[in-house]
């Protein structure tokens, strides 16, 4: 028992779930406070169930079909930021990848009708991991040639890239609503889910994503390049001296990084969520819920899967709260709070391991 | 009689291991009181629980007679304990000033005064002959000067109970001669020093009081004047050690590099910090390049195993220039690098013990199948080198080199790098932190390396090292080669005279 707690994944996970907790009861005490306000409201303690079941008590399996519609473009934006983390990079330019990814995944997916519609989409994937890939590789370049701090040059091309889609808009533009462009002719399939959900923006997307996150996993934790790259972002000089390309491993981290979030891109503008572009573009929010999911997920791929559903459920637990009469924003502070928390984590394994090994000694 | 501090009955225990097994510890006040043990024995833990950075499970710390209850470093402060860490905890880019005044900061409505500090620092500087500069900045002071502020940083705060956790290991001896100096002194105004080093001498010369550890265990606490340095390493290591190192003559045989006209451009400052050295090493020799530190061996050491670029010259190794070789060539065609700086370049201290052990090879066949490594392979061999290495840790293989002790992330490295059997090693300080039965062993391998017709260059600061290792030595100053000796014919004190620049002859 003791050498189980002892194992630093096992007191992650242990983490993460105080994390979670710790959250959560911050949002009863908010929903106690706001109760005395709200006429209307129901028990504080029937609106914490609302939110843990992610809503699905009213909205049941056509929610959890929502749910895993929301949760595919976040897991990728979380693996790409996690990607980054574990090799040492702090990938801040999700949102710009991303953006940049589902706008090429779109002009494909419209324009390049010289392939059959039924296979159109998986180019449309392909040509969204490139794009994001290379507005990666742009970070990495100069990071790694010209000590650039990644954080910077990506704060400024997630910037660069929404004003470039906002313009680009008009090639691709709707005839009947020329500010936003058409929707696309070939999406990514739903092979049934849609019926099994009841609900038509369910498809395969959750389960490309969760391939990639196992391979992702693969490749960090079993393979000789995993090695590299991480050796690279735990100690560039060391991975130097070892014989590393380390400049050519700090290019591709960040390549990787952007090519997983452009794929997100292509999950949300490809898809059957009728999202599409507009002339007034804000910064995608997705690529900034990735910092959140890779903080929760520890940065693991297999642990972002799970953060990932987590924050998508809580998402999806925001309408449905305010049918107990209380506000939605009250799951966003929640998750507000369970980010803060997971930034914490250190300090909850630190206090986790004393108080099992006091408990072992007194024994 | 009362002792200034009494440790009774800490334990200490960390997974997998009792870094400290029921250890009483006591200080009588106005020594020097040494505490030596191997490589993990404890040290390091046991005076983290002293001041107040580990928990112990066991056990409690009585100061000036008084139980005390110290839990963190500035409880350890108000019983006026100070600490200088193995590795110095100060802030780079803050001058000396700052650094010292950094937690006591004077404050007056509400912006610091820095008038008052500056004296004090002065003055104290000037009591006990530390030639500090409170305006230069950290980054650009030598290491030595460095642990100087770490000692001002304790006088500053007025503690009288000093911790040095092995400053010996990275000073040059004409630096620690200073530092015994200065401890003498602080002994002679009352305070009380504990000491931890691996150096017997050093023990010999300003402790009068030692404790040995062993294995987390006390094994005794005895008189300095009344022990040998042979009875103090054996009680230690638990066995009898070599203190002297047994060789035979060299044989040298062809040559395996020639540097010729080496260049390397400083990166501090303009000028060169190698200019145009030239020699020869041959296959079963053990060549030393002596010299004080900041004279340009660390740049001729980057330069040789690719770390940095040439800025002119050639490195003819096997036939082959390397200047133009990548790090991966050389090591590929067995030249193997013990680095100067372990946390720099010798290990990514993140990764555990076995994936540290294959840093040089997990490209290999033995490791890796289509890019896949192969871990039974990679956690057999990192067993392998536990044993062979004597590798001491709380997890074995699986332990985060971080949290391993300093001497045993060295011996992590020398595994490594003896292990791909290399024709030329070249090894910078490779027992710096060690214990003397550690010691005895990498003195024994690097000669058994020379036997079988390998070529070791060595760099090393330790003048006794170098004269009883080498069979040739080249002295450093400034960059270029000032002379080379036999170390069978010159005395330390000769030597002394050519690393100083006092003395220099034409090479080659
Ligand atoms: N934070 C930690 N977590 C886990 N194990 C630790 C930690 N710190 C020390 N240890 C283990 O405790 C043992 C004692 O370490 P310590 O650093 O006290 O040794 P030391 O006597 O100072 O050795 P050295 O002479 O090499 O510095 C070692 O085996 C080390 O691996
Ligand atoms: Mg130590």
């Amino acid at each position: 028992m003791k050498k189980f707690l002892m194992n630093a994944g096992v007191q992650k996970i242990f983490a993460a779930l105080l994390a979670i907790l710790f959250g959560l009861a911050f949002g009863v005490v908010i929903l106690f406070i706001s109760s005395f306000f709200i006429s209307k409201a129901s028990y504080p303690l029937d609106a914490l169930y609302t939110i843990v079941t992610g809503g699905l008590r009213f909205s049941g399996l056509k929610g959890l079909g929502i749910i895993m519609r929301f949760m595919s473009p976040i897991l990728l934006t979380g693996l790409s930021v996690g990607f980054a983390f574990k090799t040492g990079l702090f990938n801040i330019g999700a949102s710009g990848q991303f953006v940049i990814g589902g706008f090429v995944a779109a002009y494909i997916c419209i324009k390049w009708t010289f392939i059959p519609l039924e296979y159109l989409w998986i180019v449309g994937i392909l040509g969204a991991v490139i794009a994001g890939g290379i507005v990666g590789l742009i970070s990495g370049l100069l990071k790694a040639y010209r000590n650039v701090n990644e954080v910077i040059s990506a704060i400024m091309l997630n910037y660069i890239s929404m004003i470039t889609v906002s313009n680009l808009v008009s090639i691709i533009a709707d005839k009947n609503n020329p500010s936003r462009t058409s929707p696309p002719l070939s999406r990514i399939p739903t092979l049934g889910l849609d019926k099994i959900f009841g609900n038509n923006t369910t498809d395969i997307s959750i389960f490309i994503a969760i391939l990639v996150a196992i391979l992702i996993y693969i490749i960090l934790e079993r393979t000789t390049f995993g090695y590299e790259l991480k050796a690279c972002g735990y100690n560039r000089n060391a991975a130097r001296y070892a014989g590393i390309n380390d400049r050519l491993g700090i290019t591709l981290s960040m390549t990787i990084a952007g090519a997983l979030a452009g794929l997100g891109g292509a999950m949300v503008y490809i898809s059957s969520i009728t999202k599409v572009f507009d002339s007034l573009l804000t910064l995608a929010p997705e690529g900034f819920d990735g910092i959140s999911v890779a903080l929760l997920g520890m940065s693991n791929p297999l642990g972002i899967i799970f953060s990932a559903a987590f924050i998508a459920a809580l998402k999806n637990a925001g309408p449905a709260l305010s049918r107990s009469g209380f506000n939605e924003e009250v799951v966003k502070i929640m998750t507000a709070v369970i980010i803060y928390a997971s930034a914490f984590s250190l300090i909850f394994r630190e206090k986790l391991v004393q108080f099992f090994t006091k408990k072992g000694a007194k024994k | 009689m009362e002792y200034v501090i009494e440790l009774r009955n800490i334990t200490k225990v960390f997974p997998g291991i009792i870094a400290n097994d029921d250890i009483t510890l006591k200080v009588k006040k106005g020594e020097i009181h040494a505490l030596l043990g191997e490589n993990g024995a404890g040290k390091s833990t046991l005076m983290s629980v002293l001041f107040g950075l580990y928990k112990p499970e066991k056990g409690s710390i009585y100061i000036k007679g008084k139980e005390a209850h110290i839990t963190n470093p500035n409880d350890a402060n108000r019983y006026g304990i100070g600490m200088v860490h193995q590795h110095f905890k100060l802030v780079h880019n803050f001058t000396v000033l700052e650094n010292v005044i950094l937690g006591v900061e004077t404050v007056k409505n509400g912006t610091l005064v820095m008038a008052e500090a500056r004296r004090k620092v002065l003055d104290l500087s000037k009591r006990y002959n530390l030639f500090i500069e409170p305006d230069h900045l950290i980054s650009d002071i030598s290491v030595g000067m460095q642990q100087r502020v770490e000692i001002l940083k304790m006088l500053y705060k007025n503690n009288d109970i000093l911790i040095f956790d092995e400053p010996t290991a990275v000073l040059t001896p004409q630096e620690i001669d200073e530092l015994m100096k200065i401890m003498k002194e602080l002994i002679s105004e009352g305070k009380t020093i504990i000491f931890i080093t691996h150096k017997l001498n050093e023990i010999k010369a300003v402790a009068d009081r030692v404790s040995i550890l062993r294995k987390g265990k006390l094994i005794d606490t005895v008189d300095v004047a009344s022990s040998t340095k042979e009875s103090l390493s054996e009680m230690m290591v638990g066995r009898k050690v070599l203190l002297e190192v047994n060789k035979t003559p060299a044989e040298p045989k062809e040559v395996i590099m020639e540097v010729s006209h080496l260049s390397m451009k400083s990166k501090h400052h303009g000028k060169d910090s190698v200019n145009d050295v030239s020699f020869k090493v041959r296959r079963g020799e053990i060549l030393c390049i002596a010299g004080i530190e900041g004279n340009g061996q660390t740049d001729l050491v980057y330069g040789i195993t690719g770390l940095q670029k040439l800025s002119g010259g050639k490195i003819l190794y096997k036939g082959v220039d390397l200047a133009t070789k990548s790090i991966r060539y050389r090591s590929l065609n067995k030249i193997s690098h013990i680095p100067e700086d372990r946390h720099k370049h010798g290990l990514v201290l993140d990764y555990n013990l076995a994936e540290n052990l294959i840093l040089q090879t997990y490209f290999t066949d033995k490791f890796q199948k289509f890019g896949f490594l192969n871990f039974k392979n990679i956690y057999d061999h990192a067993d392998k080198m536990i044993q062979r290495f004597d590798i001491r840790s709380g997890s074995g293989s699986h332990s985060v080199t971080r949290s391993m002790s300093g001497g045993n992330q060295q011996k992590a490295i020398l595994a490594r790098e003896l292990d791909i059997n290399p024709d030329l090693l070249i090894a910078v300080q490779p027992t710096r932190g060690l214990d003397v039965g550690a010691i005895e062993y990498i003195h024994k391998t690097l000669i058994e390396q020379r036997d079988a017709g390998k070529a070791v260059l060595l760099v090393s600061l330790e003048l006794s090292e170098v004269m009883s290792v080498s069979d040739r030595i080249l002295v450093i100053y400034e960059g270029e080669l000032v002379g080379e000796v036999d170390p069978t014919k010159i005395t330390q004190q000769e030597l002394g005279l050519y690393m100083s620049g006092s003395k220099r002859e034409k090479v080659e």
